[in-house]
């Protein structure tokens, strides 16, 4: 009998649906300004719960239910900002920082660049330097931190390094397979028409690779960042990583927030750039989307 | 372009055959002796051909029979064949596939088969416009139908004035009009400029179609070598005895 049963059940909800369908019904309505308009004003812009969140929090800061050592308000923070900004503190950092990340980001990329294109190309390269390089990317890089210290004392040094060898697994792996990828028929379109091996490395081979490069460039760089606030926190006498250690000591949480919120925007920025040279460099593939 | 001979005089040096050879001209390609096996599959078994200036080879067989390896022996991807392979002046190559590269605008992509000092606008103008693309240069290979760009593919062959064309089943991936369009805008390109072809196809009808001289391969060497006397254009009633003699070749038993 509970079969019988169900049918009813099921279909109490579906004399709720015909509302709904009824005016999904109406695709033609869907450009028509005032149906639209008036179902749409129900529906809460994004940010609405965002500016809750903020003020949920002001408040409770306010009252005193989330304590200052814990947690700074939202208006605290935005002032702290403003006047590390204003004292230039936070550039100082912040250039610190970019500096420790450039540089590792360059000694990774062009490591990585060299290796892939040897492995890639060469059988010999292949066969000789990949499996160590396979074994080492097991390793999490971030657990080498104590070793990095021993070896390389606190300084700058194994914070460049260890970003930099962050970046060069991500920029190896792809290009490995990249260059192991390339069309062969577009290389022995190269051959049979004479075209030396310079050329063929520039006409064929690096555009063939640049957007699988792209993307672990990419890869890199959130690793790049995440190394740079991991080895920051172990030992550092600058920068942001600096900055934020030393607002703990003092409760400043304020401080450490601001900090914490340009890491992100420096994250959101370098990706950003990478993501503009993408649609730069990648302007043929425009065609393959239109059609 | 100093060794082409004129079109008409092309069916009677197919009519010879191999066995008297031109001794005044050098042969467009001379094959000795060719062996190729992949494994313990012998693939070319010890194959002789002579292909003369100005030409129009197609080379027919059955799947596997070894017809793409031979292009690509000639054309000088296969660097595990031996025997001795002599191509007189530049050769080109299209493929099934038009293979152009995707990142470069059309244009570019004609002039890839000239010396950087040579690869210029002017010269890959005059290729397009040769084979009726004169206003796609500018365009992005992605953005052609498959007819324009095996055009492209075309262009890109011919800018290097070549002495020998090869061709691996150039139409084999297009439509049916789109085809046949292309086998009279070839067997234009070939009257004006009077290079040998080697027409890879397994298509027969295609072959007696473009060809003066088909050739048959089977168990690894040229099984048939047949002239096609028919005047052109090769229409289908002239072509029929030889079309039937092919696919008799070919081993295809007709009704």
């Amino acid at each position: 009998m509970s079969i019988s049963v169900a049918p009813p059940g099921t279909s109490t909800p579906d004399t709720g649906t015909p509302d709904t369908t009824a005016d999904a019904a109406q695709p033609t309505n869907r450009d028509e300004s005032p149906v639209r308009g008036r179902r749409r004003s129900l529906v809460p812009p994004r940010w609405v719960s965002l500016i809750a969140v903020l003020g949920i929090w002001q408040a409770a800061s306010s009252t005193g239910v989330l304590p200052t050592n814990l947690l700074a308000s939202p208006i605290t923070i935005a002032q702290t900002g403003a006047r590390l900004i204003v004292s230039g503190e936070l550039l100082g950092a912040v250039q610190v920082s970019l500096g420790r990340v450039a540089v590792g980001l360059v000694l990774g990329l062009l490591a990585g660049t060299v290796l892939g294109l040897l492995t890639g190309l060469s059988r010999w390269g292949d066969a000789l330097v990949d499996p160590p390089l396979q074994a080492l990317r097991t390793l999490p890089h971030l657990g080498l931190v104590p070793l990095f210290i021993l070896w390389f004392g606190i300084g700058e040094l194994p914070k460049v390094l260890l970003i930099a060898l962050g970046v060069m697994f991500p920029i190896y792996l792809n290009l490995h397979s990249a260059v192991r990828g390339v069309d062969r028929g577009l290389l022995e379109v190269a051959r049979v028409n004479d075209v030396g091996p310079g050329r063929t490395l520039r006409e064929i081979i690096f555009p063939s690779v640049t957007a699988p490069m792209l993307v672990a460039l990419r890869q890199a760089l959130s690793i790049a960042w995440l190394t740079l606030i991991v080895s920051e926190q172990v030992n550092a006498s600058s920068g942001l990583g600096y900055m934020i250690n030393n607002a703990r000591d003092f409760l400043q949480t304020d401080v450490i927030v601001v900090g914490l919120v340009v890491y992100a925007a420096l994250g959101l920025i370098s990706d950003g750039i990478v993501r503009l040279i993408e649609a730069r460099t990648l302007a043929w593939r425009a065609g393959t989307v239109l059609r | 372009m100093t060794t082409t001979s004129t079109s008409t005089a092309t069916p009677d040096t197919a009519n010879t055959e191999t066995s008297t050879p031109d001794t005044t001209v050098t042969p467009a390609v001379s094959i000795r002796s060719l062996t190729r096996s992949f494994g313990d599959h012998v693939v070319l078994d010890g194959l002789d051909l002579t292909i003369h200036p100005g030409e129009f080879v197609a080379l027919l067989g059955r799947s596997g029979s070894g017809k793409s390896t031979l292009l690509r022996v000639v054309a000088g991807l296969d660097d595990e064949a031996t025997g001795t392979v002599a191509v007189a002046g530049p050769a080109s190559v299209a493929f099934q596939q038009p293979r152009l590269l995707p990142w470069q605008r059309v244009w570019r992509n004609v002039t890839f088969g000239l010396p950087r000092a040579e690869a210029t606008r002017t010269r890959a103008q005059a290729a397009l416009t040769e084979l009726d693309l004169a206003d796609l240069g500018d365009r992005w290979p992605a953005t052609l139908s498959g007819g324009q760009a095996q055009r492209v593919s075309l262009s890109r062959a011919l800018v290097r004035e070549p002495k020998l064309l090869l061709l691996d089943e150039p139409f084999g991936a297009l439509d049916a009009l789109t085809r046949l369009t292309l086998h009279d805008v070839l067997e234009g390109l070939w009257r004006r400029h009077g290079f040998a072809v080697l027409l890879v196809t397994h298509d027969v009808d295609e072959a007696v179609r473009l060809a003066d001289r088909l050739l048959v391969l089977k168990d690894g060497r040229i099984h048939a070598d047949r002239a096609n006397t028919a005047p052109r254009p090769h229409d289908r009633e002239a072509t029929e005895p030889l079309r039937r003699l092919i696919l008799n070749d070919l081993g295809v038993t007709q009704p």
